[in-house]
């Protein structure tokens, strides 16, 4: 385990890519098997224990430590694990006078992965004994599941890469058909045997991504070479189909099938699709907010199937009837999605997202600028002969989303960050007036700069008018511009209104506060 | 039993400028400029520039002198650890707070009632400056700077330890350690030869003139040397000392490949590490930490005790909760300065 914990401290504190490469690189050519793939396991983000939940860590230091003392310590640190490895008491020696003895990896991975509900407890407290502060701290992040040291599973799979000398793209293709400890994945690898068959597998295929689209970058783009379509403001999928197995992937790779059974069972089989998950009702994308209702259930009720009826939207086909299309160009690929969805149907789910006729930037910007449907996010613009690239190539893809709203705020409360911003107020609540009163519209954390973000902190400090734990009241006295991307009604909130994506766009210490926007010129805004 | 008939609170209390004690008509650490101020250490948020008489220890006033030149105050009155000074109807003493160099305790007594403000304070062992001295109280003030459970600093030379295992891991990049220019800067430096390091340290120019001031002292540092002039090649394999706030300048990037490091207590958050671009984070205080601050109200026994500097809620909480009477005390214009 102290292998392991020092990796991902290591990993956490290193700030290259090609650091945190080598790191994990030299850990994969230096620790045994099956050490190695249950951290590869947990790197990728493949590990998870369901029966082990954070709660049951907080009550673990809650017995050990002042329960008051752990609140204020975890306010401040503002991350779990690290707060409870820190605050660990030290444990006694045991009666031959040694320290406890430090745990593997696999024995805490298996060990673990066999306990129930009530097991999980009794086994990580000798565990937290015997570790030192960082191991603490890394066994707390694996099985409360949220590593957050900056390594993507992509990332992860590349070092495998480079150190191996396997081409990344090759890894990916057989990820899906692998299991941890991934013995057979390293006996590949350090060829002892053959790559391993994927044969009739649903795998996931890396998504090709768009670069946002620059002020600049129209002069130099002909509109001729180039195809255009909406970006739909859901999530990106994948559907594959392979000898009646059947997945939805989402664009990390991740299968979330289970939580959208409706769209596996209409789903034809054989084929790869690339498309826009989203909420639709009679024919009408509804607000993001709404599929967000049916992503934050694992298992969907019948209710919620009928409230909320999922769709796909279909950008594009990579695989049909056994034959890879990803090298074909994009309009090539979309005359056979077209000829697909109309052989194969018709579809309940299924839809295509239309291609927009245009001639001139011009043309489509205003078409951008008019598009005010909650389903929109924006443009696509795709080169009508570039093959399907994984990853973010330079030049065949664009996003060209549409412009942000925005709206004048006065800061209300302050609160303080969490992990790198815990000794800032840096979450701040603002709001819009309603007569003479100030209604709270959103809560912003981004969009300042660290210079901005200590003058708000001095300013919050020196106009405090009341404390609520760790959150304070301010007098009215800044004036914050939000920018968003759309607002909708919302009950939770006691305005009626709710912002998607609030960011702080200026800081106004110029505007007087009664000159901001009323909850009125918000409601204007809504779609 | 009699009650006090001056219990501390009739005769010393805080305002806006600082803690004020009325009966010697002087503040301590005040936070602008004052006719009376008595200065605990010379660390920025402690020592401010323009006051009318000054009274601290030879070596606080010789470093507010090297940073404030004719500022430091209309008159500076040296007391040295130990000595005692009427003033107005109080007797001060200042005794070794262990923080800095220089750094004091104000004991402070009046009509049989005494009053010890800490300053900043640690109780480790430390080869530039006089070790804190424990001096029982009525009333203590304390700083809370680490005032958290979190915060236990391990031994400082084990840290040490740590940069020197990277500097014979990676011989051709510099080690560029971020290091608060008054106290830290020369506490490394001297942990440092005492681990057998004996190389040249080169410093960034804003900690020449403080590390000249404590060799004049009489504390020795070995080899230093300014960073700038260096060739880049020169400094491959070497350890370069810089204020934390110099990472960004130039002349930090030109450094050969870096490995970024950080002597503060705040290393032991490995977040806040990260948030500050460090690679090595080195947990090395000045400050007591939360063991030691309970430690140390055991020590000087005070029944009375007010918290302030730092996370002041969980100590006064804590303090209450064994026993004593404890209460924050909000004083403005601290920074948590390591
Ligand atoms: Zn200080
Ligand atoms: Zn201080």
């Amino acid at each position: 385990m102290n292998r392991f914990a020092a990796l991902l401290e290591a990993l956490l504190l290193t700030p290259s890519r090609t650091g945190k490469l080598r790191l994990m690189g030299e850990y994969f050519a230096t620790e045994p098997d099956p050490d190695r793939g249950w951290a590869l396991a947990a790197l990728t983000g493949e590990l998870s224990f369901a029966e082990a939940k954070p709660n049951q860590v907080r009550a673990l230091a809650a017995a050990r430590v002042d329960p008051e003392l752990l609140g204020w310590s975890y306010d401040f640190v503002g991350d779990l694990a690290e707060t409870v490895s820190l605050i660990w008491p030290v444990a006694p020696l045991t009666a031959s006078g040694a320290s406890p003895p430090v745990p593997g990896l696999a024995e805490i991975v298996g060990n673990l992965r066999r306990a129930g509900r009530a097991e999980v407890a009794p086994l990580l407290a000798p565990w937290l004994d015997a570790l030192d502060p960082t191991g603490r701290w890394a066994l707390i992040k694996l099985v409360t599941g949220s590593l957050r040291i900056g390594v993507s599973a992509r990332l992860a799979k590349t070092a495998l890469a480079e150190w191996s000398g396997v081409a990344v793209d090759r890894i990916e293709e057989v990820w899906h058909g692998l299991e941890p400890p991934y013995q057979r994945l390293f006996d590949w690898l350090e060829g002892r045997r053959p790559p391993p068959e994927i044969g009739d597998l649903p795998t996931f295929s890396p998504l090709m991504l768009a670069q946002p689209l620059e002020d600049d970058d129209l002069a130099r783009l002909d509109p001729v070479d180039y195809l255009a379509e909406w970006k739909w403001d859901g999530i990106r999928v994948q559907l594959v189909a392979r000898a009646g197995n059947k997945r939805l992937y989402s664009r990390s790779g991740d299968d979330i099938g289970a939580a959208f059974p409706e769209i596996l069972a209409a789903m034809p089989d054989e084929v790869t699709l690339d498309g826009e998950l989203l909420v639709i009702r009679n024919g009408e994308v509804a607000s993001f907010n709404d599929l967000q209702q049916r992503l934050n259930r694992k298992v969907p009720s019948e209710k919620m199937l009928r409230d909320y009826p999922a769709a796909i939207r279909l950008y594009d086909i990579l695989r049909a009837a056994g034959e890879d299309l990803r090298p074909l160009p994009f309009a090539e690929r979309r005359r056979r999605l077209e000829a697909w969805h109309d052989a194969s149907g018709p579809h309940a789910v299924l839809d295509l997202s239309p291609l927009i006729p245009f001639s001139t930037w011009d043309e489509l910007r205003a078409l951008r600028d008019r598009a005010r449907d909650h389903g929109i996010e924006g443009l696509m613009l795709k080169r009508a002969d570039a093959p399907y690239l994984a990853g973010r190539p330079k030049g065949p893809w664009f996003k060209w989303k549409r412009g942000a709203l925005t709206i004048d705020t006065v800061l209300m409360y302050a609160q303080r960050g969490h992990g790198k911003r815990s000794s800032f107020y840096s979450d701040f609540t603002f709001g819009a007036w309603d007569g003479d009163a100030l209604v709270p519209v959103g809560k912003a954390y981004s969009g300042y700069t660290d210079e901005e973000l200590r003058r708000l902190d001095r300013w919050v400090r020196n106009n405090t008018v009341r404390r609520y734990g760790p959150v304070r009241e301010v007098a009215p006295g800044i004036v914050l511009e939000i920018a968003f991307d759309s607002v909708h009604r919302s009950t939770r909130h006691r305005s009626g209104v709710a912002m998607r994506f609030p960011r702080i766009h200026r800081i106004r210490w110029d505007k007087p506060c009664r000159e901001a926007d009323t909850l009125e010129a918000l409601e204007r805004l809504l779609n | 039993m009699p009650i006090a008939p001056h219990p501390p609170e009739t005769w010393i209390r805080p305002t806006a400028a600082g803690l004020y004690c009325e009966p010697g008509d002087f503040y301590i650490d005040p936070q602008q400029p004052v006719s009376r101020a008595v200065i605990t250490h010379a660390h920025g948020d402690h020592a401010r520039a323009g006051n009318a008489q000054v009274l601290a220890t030879p070596e606080t006033l010789a470093i507010m002198q090297t940073r404030y030149g004719g500022d430091a105050g209309g008159s500076l009155q040296p007391l040295g650890y130990g000595e005692r000074l009427r003033v107005g109807g109080t007797e001060i003493r200042l005794a070794p707070a262990g923080h800095i160099l220089g750094s004091a305790q104000i004991v402070l007594d009046f009509h049989g009632v005494r009053v010890v403000v800490s300053g900043d304070y640690k109780r480790r062992a430390d080869p530039t400056c006089t070790p804190f001295e424990p001096v029982c109280a009525d009333l203590f003030v304390t700083e809370a700077t680490f005032g958290l459970p979190v915060f236990h600093h391990p031994p400082a030379a084990a840290e040490i330890d740590k940069l020197l295992h990277s500097l014979r891991l990676f011989p051709d990049r510099c080690h560029l350690v971020g290091v608060y220019a008054l106290g830290k800067c020369q506490r490394v430096l001297a942990l440092l030869r005492q681990a057998g390091y004996d190389e040249p340290i080169y410093l960034h120019g804003a900690l020449l003139a403080l590390t000249r001031l404590y060799e004049a002292f009489g504390i020795a540092l070995g080899a230093v040397l300014p960073a700038s002039g260096v060739t880049r090649d020169s400094l491959k394999g070497r350890i370069v000392l810089a204020p934390p706030s110099a990472f960004a300048e130039p002349c930090s990037r030109r450094l050969p490949d870096p490995v970024v490091a950080q002597a503060s207590g705040w290393m032991r958050i490995r977040q806040r590490a990260k948030a500050s671009g460090v690679e090595l984070p080195l947990v090395i205080s000045d400050h007591a930490d939360w063991d030691e601050l309970n430690m140390t109200l055991d020590e000087v026994a005070a029944g009375e005790v007010w918290v302030t500097h730092g996370r002041e809620e969980a100590l006064v909480y804590y303090a209450n909760k064994r026993g004593y009477r404890a209460r924050a005390l909000t004083l403005i214009g601290f920074e948590e300065e390591e």
